[in-house]
């Protein structure tokens, strides 16, 4: 491999060597030099949207913009100095002088990217007019709220929204001071193609894009008498939600979350890795009824993540009878608390109330989908809150998070297998099934559960695996932009009657897996999936049973209540259909 | 409003301007020269033709001013707001076409009948301020015109 072209030059009067094509902004901050921005993401490309991240190079009489200037050799360049400084808060206060004041009641408060930045430029009073738009709140979708008027028109949302999503439900419209995010001609969200992902909520800056916040729902819930409230946390939450108490990144915190939700209130406290165990016993079995039995159409493709069932339901309408039908593992404990535990327990399911905590925007939208979300005659799952919500209600309730003790869930739809812990990852709920699959078809257990193949933040993931004999060929994609590789290769060769390219498909909608959902901490970026990520991975390596089948509840739970896998009984609480949605409503 | 054959009129501009790159500008300028405007089941179709994502096609029809995507009405008003008719008052002008018909800048009555239109310069300055109404120019117009110019049409509209 060749090595890399390199440049030399100074920030500041420091020495730096970068990479050729590295920007200014990134270079500096190789020798310790911060340049604000408001609009540059590291997940994003730049796009010199805001003009804060200014900077003089000697020997050019322009200001430039650090995110899209490549550092080139032998140039000087200054980032901070008087004129720079007062160039930056002029345009900070042009920004400004579009933008709301009521800080106070914005749900980015203490959490905003521009408030952050008034806050360092120390900017005391207002030197232009305000001047707001007037655009209406769009609350449509009921998990992302749009806010036009809190937008500093950054971009990010619509980079997000078309190229790493390749969702195109947000564009700019208008030109000039009309300038405005909205869905395609002036619609609602809801009738444009948005999938709830909710990645433009993670990236926004502001309170412009902002989860349907819906924690005083479960604050008044637990405060119920009548109502018996049970909760339950996804994989991917555990190793984000110490982001917001100072944790490192990537820090496991199950068994203090156990504790602080039993603190909130909630009587039983499961989790969704049962779920996701559940699953990997139903989809598993799925698969193996159409490779093995070839009872049913191949590729399998998982359907766990509900903006990809939306998605999908979308723009592959014509491919719905390769999607599992195996519902997701927050709905499938959902269905089960009222029934199964609410039968174990002699609990009136009308007085279960379900809180669902997840990393997840779409879930919100996921838990009214159909009528088949509602299997247990009630609607399964109540509540779903992102994992930022659930921030937020540890802080109001006053509790010391860091110091709370360990403490185990409710087991009976609590327990879990390594496999499930994995699901919050990409390539997870592959891995997770492939385990089960291999013992589903050979009747043996697998020596090496590891499939590293399918880890990673690789946007298409490719492999072939071998069943005592049998080549099983799968592909991961996760973040929406990577599924049409895989999708149209299947489409062509079922249109041609090719041989299939893949036997099993699983496909993530937000980049990275779950870790990286829409409803987790900000400023993520591919360092922080991969911590996320190995918090799972070394909390399933650590696990004494690391396979799906082997959760002794899980196995419990179908001998008492289920039968077994597909089971008529299973079919009803655990399995739901999919119809094709036109992508405009209008 | 109805658009008879519309999948069938976009094809043909499609088919025309299929493999000349950036065609989309092209495409929408041809739809509104064949109905006035872009209407919104037009832009869908065109979406589905050149495969081109909606948003996409928002986006350049909502930056040039030049894309209507209300029908015109049966007159089209156009006030000039060029620096001699600015200076000379199409402001109030403006102001008052908004009051009597209830219309602002881009929009239709709803009867159909008047469409309000803002230009920059009709190359007359001389006349400032200036309006025309369907290419009959009115020439320095005070403010307590506009409401005979409007009558004027709409009486030959049999109407009022």
């Amino acid at each position: 491999m060749a090595t890399a072209l390199m440049v030399k030059a100074l920030i500041n009067g420091i020495p730096v060597e970068v990479e050729a094509g590295t920007s200014i902004l990134d270079a500096a901050k190789k020798v310790q030099v911060n340049i604000p921005t408001l609009c540059k993401h590291p997940d994003l490309t730049a796009s010199a949207g805001c003009g804060i991240c200014i900077v003089k190079v000697k020997n050019n009489r322009k200001l430039l913009r650090a995110c899209c200037t490549p550092l080139e050799n032998n140039m000087e360049v200054m980032t901070h100095d008087p004129e720079i400084v007062q160039t930056r808060r002029t345009v900070l206060e042009l920004i400004m002088s579009n933008h709301p004041t009521d800080c106070l009641i914005c749900g980015r408060n203490n959490d905003c990217e521009l408030q952050k930045i008034a806050a360092e430029f120390g900017i005391r009073e207002d030197l232009f007019e305000r001047v707001l738009p007037e655009i209406p709140v769009d609350k449509s979708t009921g998990t992302i709220i749009l806010e036009p008027k809190k937008c500093i028109k950054c971009g990010r949302c619509i980079d997000v929204c078309q190229n790493m999503q390749d969702v195109w439900a947000l564009s700019f419209i208008q030109r000039g001071f009309k300038t405005r995010i909205s869905p395609a001609g002036d619609i609602k969200l809801a009738e444009s193609p948005c999938v709830r992902c909710g990645q433009c909520s993670a990236h926004c800056p502001t309170g412009a894009i902002f989860e349907n916040d819906e924690t005083q729902k479960v604050w008044s819930l637990l405060q119920d008498p009548d109502k018996h409230c049970v909760v339950q946390i996804a994989p991917a939450v555990r190793v984000a939600v110490g982001e917001g108490f100072g944790y490192p990144v990537g820090t496991n915190l199950t068994k203090k979350l156990y504790a602080l939700l039993r603190r909130l209130g909630f009587k039983a406290v499961f989790d969704t890795n049962f779920g996701a165990d559940l699953t990997i016993m139903e989809e598993g079995t799925e698969f193996v009824e159409r490779f093995v039995n070839k009872k049913g159409p191949l590729p399998l493709i998982t359907s766990c993540c509900p903006a990809w069932v939306d998605y999908l339901e979308k723009y592959y309408g014509d491919m719905i009878s390769l999607f599992s039908s195996a519902k997701s593992p927050h709905e499938m404990v959902g269905a089960l608390t009222k029934t199964y535990y609410a039968g174990k327990k002699a609990i009136d399911p009308a007085k279960i109330k379900v809180v669902s905590i997840m990393p997840c925007t779409a879930k919100k939208y996921e838990i009214s989908r159909t009528e088949d979300m509602s299997a247990s005659g009630y609607q399964d799952v109540d509540v779903s809150l992102t994992t930022r919500e659930l921030i937020r209600m540890i802080k109001q309730a006053g509790i010391d998070f860091k110091n709370l003790p360990d403490e185990d869930a409710d087991l009976m739809l609590g327990d879990y297998a390594g496999a499930g812990t994995i699901f919050g990852a990409t390539g997870g709920v592959m891995e997770a099934a492939l385990r089960t699959a291999y013992f589903a078809i050979t009747g043996e257990n697998l020596k090496d559960v590891n499939f590293t193949a399918v880890r990673g933040l690789q946007g298409v993931k490719e492999t072939t695996v071998n069943v005592k004999g049998t080549e099983v060929k799968i592909a991961v994609a996760h973040g929406l932009k990577n599924v049409k590789f895989v999708m149209d290769k299947v489409r062509d060769a079922l249109k041609n009657n090719q041989p299939l390219p893949y036997h099993f498909i699983e496909v993530m909608a937000c980049p990275g897996g779950c870790v990286g959902g829409g409803g987790q901490p900000y400023m993520v970026t591919d360092d922080i999936r991969k911590q996320r990520a190995k918090g799972l991975y070394d909390e399933d390596a650590g696990m004494p049973k690391r396979c799906s089948h082997e959760n002794p509840f899980v196995q419990e739970l179908y001998k008492d209540f289920l039968e077994k896998p597909l089971s008529h009984k299973a079919h009803k609480l655990l399995h739901t259909h999919y119809k094709a949605r036109p992508l405009y409503v209008k | 409003m109805v658009v008879e054959n519309l999948a069938d009129d976009v094809k043909k501009v499609v088919e025309r301007w299929k493999d000349k790159e950036g065609n989309l500008i092209m495409v929408l300028h041809d739809i509104q020269d064949h109905y006035g405007y872009v209407p919104r089941e037009a832009a869908l179709e065109i979406s589905r033709q050149l495969d081109q994502p909606l948003a996409r096609i928002y986006e350049v029809l909502t930056f040039y001013n030049y894309f209507k995507l209300q029908p015109p009405g049966k007159f089209n008003i156009s006030v000039c707001l060029g620096t001699a008719c600015y200076l000379k008052g199409a402001a109030a002008l403006i102001e008052e076409v908004t009051r009597v018909l209830h219309i602002k800048e881009g929009e239709t009555t709803k009867d159909g009948l008047f469409h309000l239109q803002i230009v920059r310069c009709l190359g007359c300055c001389g006349l400032a301020p200036v309006i025309t109404v369907d290419g009959k120019v009115y020439s320095a117009v005070k403010r307590a015109d506009v409401m005979e110019i409007i009558a004027e049409h709409s009486k030959n509209h049999g109407q009022k």
